[in-house]
């Protein structure tokens, strides 16, 4: 190469490099004003909800950016809304159970009945869900469920032993049964066990304290409490063959990867947890957190929760669990969501054998967090 | 002679002073006063009362987790100072300046990565299908259970104190007078005497500092009973994850962490006191 072409060359260079920088230049105020025009949306809500595969259809089409924060545990959720000012989250996840407390302490915004497909649920109880309304005000849409029950290695535990919370007594899996650290499911499933069946949040003194001996007996049993990533961890391992205080929504991601794992609801009955949008008091953005909650309410939505990665949970509309079960017919059989199934959500919730989860009636969390932390240092 | 007001030291020594204040004792003062808050709907409130100190001792289990804490980390600290003296001592006495120099860089590159990723990969090897149990099979033995056990919590605990532990072992022994030595051996001190009698005496305020720091971390440590300990049983940094989680009891919380810091403070006090008593002649 000649000197002059080599000149040539550097010039050609310098000249790319001024027009690349001149043009970075020139289109930095529309960039900039592209990025100010993103909404960004603050999110209460359980791992995995605020995540791309749950928002990112949502969050393209309508130029908005999630910001999710996560909880673990309703109480935890409660206690990081009244930390905080008013209007912090737009939209908030809550369990079921927990919308009530919500609504009574006056951080949620009335929703509009109308503007969801209240006609298209699975089950009538879906409609008119405990605490989602005040009245004739709803406060609260549910999303989603999933069910709560004998989680368990297959290689260790048979499908018959999990007909029955006694598998977690099973002999040979002493030192490898897990609890999910919350005391609300995994003392609901002692209460069950014990027999309370239906009532089994409103039971009396003598009901507490024999749902305490019962867990207790369980203690020698126990390998280790462990938090979300712990939980995942113990199962997929083989460090931990039953998992108690659990169910599909942990088994199923790992059902998915191919670990010998699964959710079974005994014949004493499961647990279902059910999950639901608040709008949050004092948002400036309740369209458009309204907007998406018509969206996961659509057959899309109800889809993508079925599918989400961090854990599934089963439709509760007509249309969404109908279109999971053209476009995901493998998944749709996989969480039993195909008429007739065995284990069908909304077949055991008619069968009476799932009991939506709860806060203790008779009690106070505080008595039965007391009892919690007493059992994991027995 | 009086001293002087030195407006120039005093410039050196006020930011510092300011720094304490503000981040140390002021939060420090702050969690005692929540200490005696109350905790209705969810939310703190301002109170005078002694209810969760009389909840707190009252409750077996804050007890168990309180001497159970103590005991883990005494346990690590002692496993960590028995297993950190011989690497050091030959880092001390028979590795060459550079070697020294290297060992310490190299016992440094753990403090780099992030503490819990280290943890994590405890998983892998003390598992009942990881590693360690792989290799131990080769020879006939195991499987052994490791995690979701004491075990697993102190080999977390040493996964953090034993690099630094080595450290001050070795800048410890590293400057014991060498003649000193030499002396007992021509004096006819056999190897070990020599270490019992002469290296361990006057290495003994740099050992107890090494031995107060592995147990203040272990003992405020919440990642390894937590992730490899199974939080069985729970420590007492658990034990404030679990007031704050269920029912949001943060002055119970502060309670217990009040007690945390006593004990710490308590146990610093004596222990650097043993390691700066002198010694009299017998």
């Amino acid at each position: 190469m000649t000197d002059k072409k080599k000149k040539a060359g550097t010039q050609l260079l310098r000249r790319d490099v001024l027009r690349l920088v001149g043009g970075v230049a020139l289109s930095a105020p529309f960039v900039g004003r592209a990025w100010a025009s993103t909404t960004e949306i603050n999110m209460l809500a359980w791992y995995g909800h605020g995540e791309p595969d749950m928002v990112g259809a949502f969050e393209e089409a309508n130029n908005v950016k999630f910001v999710p924060k996560y909880y673990a545990g309703g109480d935890n959720m409660l206690a990081l809304i009244a930390q905080s000012p008013p209007g912090t989250y737009d939209i908030i996840l809550s369990d079921g159970e927990f919308v009530q407390q919500l609504n009574a302490a006056g951080y949620i915004e009335e929703l509009n009945a109308d503007d969801y497909p209240f006609d298209d649920m699975l089950h009538e109880d879906f409609t008119k869900f405990p605490g989602h309304w005040d009245g004739d005000t709803l406060y609260s849409m549910i999303l989603r469920g999933g069910h709560l029950g004998v989680s368990y290695n297959t290689t260790a535990i048979s499908a018959e032993e999990a007909t029955s919370y006694d598998a977690f007594w099973k002999p040979e899996v002493k030192g490898k049964v897990g609890h999910f650290d919350w005391h609300l499911p995994s003392l609901g499933m002692m209460s069950l066990k014990n027999g309370n069946g239906a009532s089994l949040w409103d039971i009396d003194d003598a009901q507490w304290q024999a749902v305490q001996d019962t867990t207790m007996s369980l203690r020698e049993q126990v390998g280790g409490f462990f938090d979300y990533g712990g939980t995942f961890n113990g199962l997929k391992n083989g460090e931990m063959l039953a998992m108690c205080g659990i169910g599909d929504w942990i088994t199923g991601v790992l059902e998915r990867d191919g670990a010998p794992v699964a959710s079974a609801i005994p014949k004493e009955g499961g647990i279902q947890f059910t999950e639901s949008y608040c709008i949050g008091k004092g948002s400036e953005k309740a369209d458009i957190v309204n907007k998406f909650i018509q969206y996961m309410l659509s057959p899309e939505g109800q889809v993508k929760s079925a599918q989400m990665l961090a854990y599934p949970g089963f439709c509760v509309t007509k249309a969404g669990r109908a279109m999971l079960q053209e476009v995901d017919p493998a998944e749709a059989q996989r969480s039993h969501q195909l008429d007739g199934m065995a284990n069908e959500p909304i077949a055991l919730i008619n069968e009476g054998r799932i009991h939506y989860r709860d806060i203790p009636q008779q009690q106070s969390l505080e008595d039965w967090n007391d009892f919690w932390s007493e059992y994991k240092n027995a | 002679m009086k001293r002087r007001f030195d407006i120039y030291a005093m410039t050196w020594r006020l930011p510092i002073i300011f720094w304490q204040f503000l981040f140390f004792v002021g939060p420090l003062l702050f969690m005692v006063a929540i200490s005696f808050f109350v905790v209705k709907n969810y939310r703190m409130t301002e109170a005078f009362e002694f209810v969760n100190w009389q909840k707190m001792f009252s409750k077996g289990y804050f007890w168990d987790s309180y001497w159970y804490t103590i005991f883990i980390a005494a346990l690590s600290s002692t496993v960590a100072m028995i297993l950190a003296f011989p690497a050091s001592f030959a880092l001390a006495f028979r590795a060459s300046d550079n070697l020294r120099r290297w060992a310490i860089f190299l016992l440094i590159i753990p403090f780099f990565t992030s503490y819990l990723v280290r943890t994590f990969s405890w998983y892998v090897i003390l598992a009942e299908s990881g590693v360690l149990n792989a290799m131990l099979g080769y020879i006939g033995l195991g499987p052994f259970k490791m995690l979701n056990t004491h075990f697993g919590t102190v080999v977390g605990y040493l996964t953090l104190t034993l690099p630094l532990v080595v450290i001050l072992q070795t800048v410890t022994m590293a400057n014991v007078d060498k003649t000193l030595i030499e002396a007992a051996r021509n004096l006819g001190c056999k190897p070990l005497a020599t270490i019992w009698r002469v290296i361990l005496p006057l290495s003994k305020t740099g050992f107890i500092v090494a031995a107060l720091f592995c147990f203040i971390l272990s003992f405020g440590d919440f990642v390894a009973p937590f992730y490899l300990g199974g939080s069985q049983e729970p420590t007492l940094p658990i034990l404030i994850l679990d007031t704050t989680k269920s029912g949001q009891q943060w002055p119970r919380a502060a309670v217990v962490a009040i007690m945390m810091m006593v004990t710490l403070f308590t146990i610093a006090f004596a222990a650097i006191a043993l390691a700066y008593r002198k010694g009299g002649a017998k």
